[in-house]
């Protein structure tokens, strides 16, 4: 009998082209999704090197970071952003790549609109110039985020210089308690192994709590393991895989449906498969969480307090927390719930889909967004837009007093015109809280949907159980 | 690329922990479609206040280590976005190698692309050179050797670094790495022949 391997060991071995004398291994990549910003150059050394696109159907390019939420019909008015969306249409014409624009219904944030479009299936490596790449491993695909000289390395080739990572295992046994969700675990095991943690790994997810899991969740659980400093996560492909991708206008032929699904499963880490390392955690014991500072690792449950920097022992650490507290305008040991905010933001790569906008609805209907709040919602695609109007959700939104938007990254980095100004604090849905990544002087709180929209309604962080 | 030669530069401290890409360069400057020219907009929100003045106590407005072609920071330096902006910001500033206890992944492989040579050492090793740093004294990073060098009250203090063999060719020899892998075409076509047959799924797959 072969040695039992796990899930990552097969999808690496599956994709080995040649292993090279000194250590490193040519990688296949299966799909390839590109967007404005990591691109251009990318492009532009083809042209200096006179190469071409080894494979422009395994390769999807749309629209996402730069694009307005509002408007749409006035085009872009920013002309940095406009010459880059420009510029990444004239070269998916020059190279024959599908491009989905902003006009296309289809358009979205990248790591939405490859599951929805049957783009990402089990089993395949897919990479992308942007971190959230790890998204897509909630099917069983090996994908994770790369540079710009590795997209112009994609784009010539159809392949990677690699070195094959360890495996992490993490275990999140038992059942989830009623209202706590997927971003609540997720941001849990970031509070537990660290931004730097799942350095040199690839993490896969197991355990009862991630297979109850849908399909959105999962997503949302991947899409940060790059905030745990893994370059990807995986969850075994299942029934609940199969049945997602039925249907969806890339995925497999309904004569080719069933052997991929039997490939598929039998992607699955095997029994016994060695991990290099594993943690285990509770699922009871999750209840929903927030961020207080300004790194990804810096969780409390809602009901805990803003940490003291004094209760902290490493020097390094305390200087840190200090640093964050000041930035984030926060006093140390007051109630998280007491924290009042200026802004809500529900969308992103993270949270920015169907089930997501569905769970903020739920806390939205019947009631209104405090007087002193800014609240945005903005779908991850257009098809989630439509899908949520035909819901009747962008109503329950309006009614609460929300802003309906156009999809696309928007707050999540503020690249566009949706940002924080300096000092507003806001509960936001989105992966990162660095210091002016939603604006500058801007103050991040990262939650769920349905704690972001809770936050919305009370105008201060709330657990979302309560309302 | 260019190959990567001897430097001998004093060190730029920036004793700090998790140096997200975000700090490193601001999305503002991601609207770009040149690799250059990014230099000036490296640590933005910590060099320059809102009005576009330079912040005097930020160490890369010290007239000392204005031509510092060494960086010496904390542990997992570059975490968040594959922006390369970031090393590009970098290297456009002048700096070719950075020191820390550890370094993101994906930030950690960008460098390579660009010439830039990260070196990871233990803890207390980088606290040793971050002092020598702030002393402004010069050092030798000597990577054909993998040794950091620099002088002390006349005592030479020599410090070795573990780096990949790959990676370690590739800066010394400035490698087009599309090239190299382009080289193996026939391998690649081999590949794509064996898996349309293995899983022709993902062939028949139409893109419109």
């Amino acid at each position: 009998m072969s040695t039992p391997k796990t899930l990552y060991d097969k999808i690496w071995n599956d994709h080995l082209v040649s292993e090279n004398e000194d250590g490193t291994s040519i990688i296949y990549i299966d799909r390839h999704l590109i967007h404005e910003v990591t691109s251009p150059q990318a492009f532009e050394g083809l042209k200096i090197a006179n190469r071409s696109v080894r494979k422009p159907n395994f390769t999807l390019a749309t629209a996402d970071h730069n694009i307005p939420t509002t408007n749409r019909d006035e085009g872009i008015s920013d002309p940095e952003s406009k010459l880059q969306v420009d510029t990444l249409e004239e070269n998916c014409k020059e190279h024959g790549i599908t491009f989905l624009s902003m006009s296309d219904k289809r358009q979205g944030i990248v790591h939405i609109i490859g599951p929805e479009q049957g783009f990402t299936q089990p089993g395949m490596t897919i990479v992308c110039g942007d971190s959230h790449t790890s998204t897509h491993g909630a099917f069983g695909a090996l994908a994770w985020g790369i540079g710009t000289s590795e997209v112009e390395h994609v784009l010539a080739t159809q392949t990677l210089v690699q070195t094959k990572a360890k495996n992490m295992q993490i275990n999140i046994q038992g059942e989830l308690p009623l209202g706590v969700t997927a971003k609540d675990i997720v941001l849990k095991i970031i509070q537990i192994i660290g931004t730097a943690g799942g350095t040199g790994y690839v993490i896969e997810y197991t355990g009862d709590a991630i297979k109850s899991l849908t399909m959105e969740g999962r997503m949302t659980v991947c899409n940060m393991s790059i905030e745990a400093g893994a370059r990807a996560g995986l969850i075994s492909p299942d029934e609940k895989t199969i049945e997602y991708l039925k249907g969806r206008p890339f995925s497999p032929a309904k004569n080719e449906y069933q052997s991929a699904s039997d490939y598929w499963l039998s992607l699955a880490s095997d029994d016994g498969a060695a991990y290099d390392k594993t943690v285990n955690i509770d699922a009871s014991d999750i209840i929903p969480q927030v961020t207080w500072g300004t790194s990804p690792e810096d969780v409390v449950s809602i009901d805990g307090l803003v940490p003291n920097p004094e209760d902290e022992s490493d020097e390094t650490k305390k200087k840190s927390m200090i640093r964050a507290l000041e930035y984030m305008g926060l006093v140390p040991n007051t109630p998280l719930k007491e924290v009042k905010v200026d802004k809500v933001f529900i969308g992103s790569c993270t949270n920015g889909r169907i089930e997501d906008l569905r769970a903020a609805s739920k806390i939205a209907k019947d009631r209104k967004v405090a007087d002193h709040v800014n609240a945005i919602i903005v779908p991850g695609s257009g098809l989630v837009k439509q899908q949520a109007e035909e819901e009747g959700l962008d109503k329950i939104f309006i009614e609460s007093g929300f802003e309906w938007r156009e999809p696309g990254c928007s707050m999540c980095l503020a690249m566009n015109a949706d940002k924080l100004k300096p000092q507003e604090r806001c509960a936001s849905t989105s992966n990162r809280n660095f210091e002016g990544r939603q604006g500058r002087g801007g103050r991040t709180h990262l939650m769920s949907p349905a704690m972001a929209a809770a936050a919305a309604i009370n105008g201060k962080l709330s657990d979302s159980r309560e309302i | 690329m260019e190959k990567f030669k001897k430097i001998e530069s004093n060190a730029i401290p920036l004793p700090m922990v998790n140096v997200d890409t975000d700090m490193i360069i601001p999305k503002q400057f991601l609207k770009t479609i040149k690799r250059t020219g990014l230099g000036k907009n490296l640590f933005y929100e910590l060099r320059y206040d809102e009005k576009d003045a330079p912040i005097d106590s930020f160490v890369l407005n010290q007239d000392k280590y204005k031509d510092s072609q060494i960086l010496i920071t904390g542990k997992n330096f570059g975490c968040g976005s594959s922006r390369e902006h970031a090393p590009w910001s970098i290297l456009d500033y002048g700096i070719k190698c950075i020191i820390a206890s550890s370094f993101a992944d994906i930030f950690y492989n960008n460098c390579f692309k660009n010439g830039i040579l990260p070196i990871k050492l233990d803890e207390s090793e980088v606290t040793k050179l971050q002092k020598a740093a702030e002393n402004s004294l010069s050092f030798t990073i000597d990577l054909e050797n993998q040794k950091i060098s620099y002088f002390d009250k006349n005592i030479n203090h020599e410090i070795g670094f573990e780096l990949d063999k790959a990676k370690k060719t590739s800066l010394l020899e400035g490698l087009d790495d599309i090239g190299l892998t382009l080289a193996k075409v026939n391998h690649i076509s081999d590949f794509e022949n064996k898996q349309k047959s293995r899983t022709p799924w993902l062939y028949s797959q139409q893109i419109k």
